[in-house]
């Protein structure tokens, strides 16, 4: 089979450490990669914008929520919020005169700030209550973007978001929207794919098995959170505010509700839920299409069926094919 | 300071706190008995409002029969869904139990209104909208109903928990596995905790819905009941009646001083600052058990 390989077998640190052990896995990224860079020659221009286009950037938020859930196993119901102050910050910068370039790192920043919030939150709970204490904070949030007229311009209203411009050229067209919004998806899915090699990565793993354990060996757990909570949430901040910049063009308060969290939180349960590795090329963008019913009952079938979700399906077929026709072979 | 006005407004919290603690006393029995926190109580609220008025509509069915008989149907799809969806999960990850009841909140929430429609319609129980005068006092009669049936269902549990299945009941939630080594069904024991809950939920659906009518929102009484369950403790039922009342009055109070200054719905607002507070301050609540964790 194409995957042509008895197993992993490593015979020296550098082939441990690869990105992709599976040189299928490097081709079938490269593939999906270069279908990516070509998909505004060969998709109609509104499946380009009404489709791909968000799920390229559900895909980078689904990511950065994967960072706090996945790596370092701390709860996150309030993931729109964060999205959201993201949202907000970069359209009021932008329209205060900041380019976009630097208003998008404002709002970055600024979820990173308030997201760190909930980083005390999970200094002193975990688990259930950690949950419950995010989503509080997300009706907190909710509450303050819409009833605060400085922010959101009253409970009603929506904030009109300039266009985008990126070194001056004002980007209008489908085409160029989509590649803001691929950029941004391919350099997310970098970070994700490279944190499995550094220190970091570790470190969050290892808060994520267990907190205390990881106190004992030396790893500052607290410090460790606090660095996955405020870098996770500058991916969905920045993340939320491509979505206005480059899909909604506009910011309403109903955007970020708590709906949108739990769809976010489900993105990852459907992805791969702590394996990154096929982010890129797995959403499910299209579950806001579905009615809520079917979208709830694919929820409770995921967990039912294949609780790791589709990463984990994936790699299901990869071991299978690594060694056929020898599935006696131990992998 | 107007204390006739202050005292009215926390008599009614109160007697609405007490009807929180209805869809709080569903959580609290089934985290009690299997660790399980149902965040698809609310949905599940709304859902039995809506069988008894499909009942009653449909089949023409008299008010009383109409929730009786949907009092058994809730019955048998609290069991069902133990059965199906929960069971399978036990011992997995907390985050997926979670996206469980989430996944189920979802689907009971949006499947009801594929169902029913989402138009708010009114439940007739025959509770008359007179005030109820006390002294110079001006009590919601309907509230006032709501809270002696939370009441009465508190009760009717503390006699349930002394019989035998109470018991049986007691020792799944104080140890599974040493419940199951003296030959204690755990399973039938948690599915009786989910059915018993889908009743409660029947009841409070029922009260609330006469309260406010029979619509979606009925399903947002979820974050009011977390927020009570938790603050009692996620395993004292006693513990969810106290803190709805609790709840119910500083809602009421600070939502009618708050209101004014921040322009409406603070009362949701309330709510998450006592769930975040509670949270921080003492996360087993007030007659929770501590937890003790291992490395």
């Amino acid at each position: 089979m194409f995957f042509r390989q008895a197993g992993v077998y490593h015979t020296n640190y550098v082939a441990d450490r690869a990105l992709f052990p599976v040189a299928a896995d490097r081709w079938i990224i490269a593939m999906i990669l270069a279908l990516g860079v070509a998909a505004p020659f060969l998709f109609s221009s509104l499946y380009l914008s009404s489709y791909l286009l968000p799920w390229l950037v559900w895909t980078a938020g689904a990511l950065g929520l994967n960072l706090i859930l996945g790596w370092a196993g701390q709860f996150h119901l309030g993931y729109a919020a964060i999205m959201g102050i993201g949202a907000y910050a970069t359209v009021h910068a932008n329209r205060f005169g900041v380019p976009w370039e630097f208003s998008i790192v404002i709002g970055g920043v600024s979820a990173a700030v308030i997201g760190s919030c909930f980083a005390f939150a999970a200094l002193r709970v975990k688990g259930l209550y950690l949950a419950l204490s995010t989503l509080a904070l997300q009706f907190v949030m909710d509450w303050t973007i819409s009833h605060v007229p400085a922010i959101s311009g009253g409970t009603q209203a929506t904030l009109q978001a300039p266009d985008i411009r990126v070194l001056g050229q004002p980007i209008v067209s489908d085409a160029g929207l989509y590649y803001v919004a691929l950029v941004w998806c391919v350099l997310v899915t970098l970070f994700m794919l490279n944190l499995r090699r550094t220190a970091l990565g570790r470190a969050l793993v290892a808060v994520r098995e267990k907190d205390f354990a990881a106190a004992v060996i030396g790893v500052n757990s607290f410090y460790f959170k606090l660095v996955a909570f405020s870098t996770s949430s500058f991916i969905g901040g920045v993340s939320g505010a491509i979505l206005i910049g480059t899909f909604y063009h506009a910011v309403t308060p109903e955007q970020f509700s708590v709906d949108v969290s739990i769809q976010v939180l489900a993105m990852v349960i459907v992805i791969s839920w702590g394996a990154a590795r096929f982010g890129f090329s797995l959403s499910i963008e299209a579950l806001a299409h579905l009615p809520q019913a079917l979208y709830g009952a694919l929820i409770i079938s995921f967990l039912l069926v294949e609780p790791l979700g589709l990463g984990k399906i994936y790699k299901n077929v990869r071991d299978y094919l690594l060694v056929w026709p020898f599935g006696y072979v131990k992998k | 300071m107007d204390w006739a006005l202050l005292a009215e407004t926390g008599i009614n919290g109160s007697l609405i706190g007490l009807m929180y603690s209805l869809v709080a006393m569903g959580i609290v029995l089934i985290y009690k008995s299997s660790s399980v926190p149902n965040l698809a109580q609310g949905s599940m609220t709304m859902l039995g409002a809506y069988i008894v008025l499909a009942y009653s509509s449909r089949f023409g069915a008299p008010i009383w029969l109409a929730i009786v008989l949907a009092t058994l149907s809730m019955f048998g799809i609290g069991i069902a869904i133990e059965r199906i969806a929960l069971r399978r999960l036990a011992g997995r990850p907390i985050i997926m139990i979670l996206m469980m009841t989430l996944g189920l909140e979802i689907l009971l929430r949006a499947g009801s209104l594929t169902i029913w429609g989402a138009t708010g319609r009114p439940m007739p129980i025959g509770i008359s909208d007179d005030p109820l005068f006390l002294g110079a006092l001006l009590i919601n009669r309907a509230y006032a109903a709501g809270a002696a049936v939370a009441i009465v269902i508190f009760g009717l549990f503390a006699l349930f928990f002394r019989t035998r299945m109470g018991v049986v009941l007691r020792a799944i939630s104080d140890d599974y596995t040493a419940a199951w080594s003296v030959g204690i069904s755990v399973e039938r024991g948690v599915a009786l905790s989910w059915a018993m809950a889908s009743v409660v939920a029947t009841v409070a659906g029922v009260l609330w819905a006469s309260v406010q009518g029979v619509d979606q929102s009925l399903a947002h009484l979820l974050l009011k009941g977390v927020t009570v369950a938790v603050l009692g403790g996620m395993d004292s039922l006693g513990g969810a009646l106290l803190a709805g009342l609790l709840l119910g009055i500083v809602e009421g109070i600070a939502g009618s001083y708050l209101d004014p200054l921040l322009g409406g719905a603070s009362r949701d607002l309330v709510d998450a600052a006592m769930l975040i507070v509670t949270i921080m301050l003492r996360p087993h609540g007030l007659f929770g058990r501590h937890d003790i964790e291992r490395i």
